[in-house]
């Protein structure tokens, strides 16, 4: 993946195939702790003990289509590999979070790229699920709550074409204001 | 900046102006399907997915619906697009990128005709 936004695309439809009806993401970019974080925290259906200690293995997967399953190898790798930490707790029936941090000044760490994209196509593949995203930097915070959004729209389904374009720029203006997204 | 209040604006505007899609209206929807399982989204479907999205809205395309699917199997082919009709005839666009999008909304979407070139039957050429 050539961005931690990529990932977090992916790893979220994990949460979605899950049966989640809330998804939280929260991404941290500090240069003061030279960290960046993210986590994905859902309600979905969880994972028992046996399944979770063995989900980090790359030929461990749900999917049907073949016997390899790679979201979740490539994320720890990834943090891994910048001197940064992975972690994955998950109850059956109760939900399933996943950790990655980064060392910030790492030649490997990876860009955090396009946010908004992200949770764009993540609301536009499943509009009724809650998506809770927070953005922490050293210079604020930012929080989309699609309840927030479709509070306002009343019956105007939140995949309307219109609605994403809107989301978008509404997503990366916030996060220029708090320069999130940069680094 | 923006403020969520403008929504109410571009929602009153939609209800007045826009037809907006109905389950009567099922029928005639064609289905935009971006696969976007992890060999996808490394592949770049996600601009993908994102491009079909401001084309549609671009040029008022009421009856198309972009959708995602997890992975549709062939992932060397990645990034693959279904295009699925009312009647269900479905064409595999593959390899695909921003640029192949324009074309394809252009030429399938509001022309009917299929870019034979991108499809996965030439892929392979």
């Amino acid at each position: 993946m050539k961005e931690l936004s990529l990932n977090i695309l992916d790893i979220a439809h994990n949460s979605v195939k899950a049966k989640a009806s809330e998804i939280i993401i929260s991404v941290e970019e500090s240069l003061k702790r030279n960290i960046v974080a993210i986590d994905i925290k859902d309600n979905g259906c969880g994972m028992d003990k046996d399944f979770l200690s063995a989900v980090t293995d790359p030929f461990v997967t749900t999917r049907t289509t073949r016997k390899v399953g790679l979201g979740i190898p490539l994320l720890r790798q990834q943090a891994l590999d910048t001197d940064g930490h992975f972690d994955i707790s998950s109850q059956p029936g109760r939900g399933t979070e996943v950790y990655a941090d980064f060392k910030l000044s790492h030649l490997d760490r990876p860009p955090v790229g396009d946010i908004a994209s992200t949770v764009v196509s993540l609301i536009s593949a499943n509009p009724s699920i809650r998506y809770v995203y927070t953005h922490l930097t050293d210079f604020g915070s930012f929080t989309l709550d699609t309840d927030e959004v479709k509070e306002q729209l009343g019956d105007i389904p939140l995949n309307e074409p219109e609605i994403l374009i809107w989301l978008t720029e509404y997503i990366n203006e916030n996060l220029q204001s708090i320069e999130g997204g940069k680094i | 900046m923006k403020s969520l209040e403008e929504l109410r604006a571009i929602k009153a505007k939609m209800q007045n102006n826009v037809q907006l899609r109905g389950v009567d209206d099922a029928d005639s929807v064609v289905r935009v399907v971006v696969g976007m399982a992890t060999c996808g989204i490394a592949a770049g479907a996600r601009p993908v997915l994102n491009k079909f999205i401001e084309e549609v809205q671009n040029r008022g395309l009421k009856n198309v619906l972009v959708t995602q699917t997890g992975c549709i199997g062939v992932c060397r082919l990645e990034p693959i697009v279904e295009i699925i009709t009312p009647t269900g005839e479905k064409t595999t666009y593959v390899k695909m990128d921003a640029d192949k999008v324009s074309k394809i909304v252009h030429e399938h979407l509001v022309n009917n005709r299929v870019v034979e070139e991108y499809t996965i039957a030439n892929a392979d050429k």
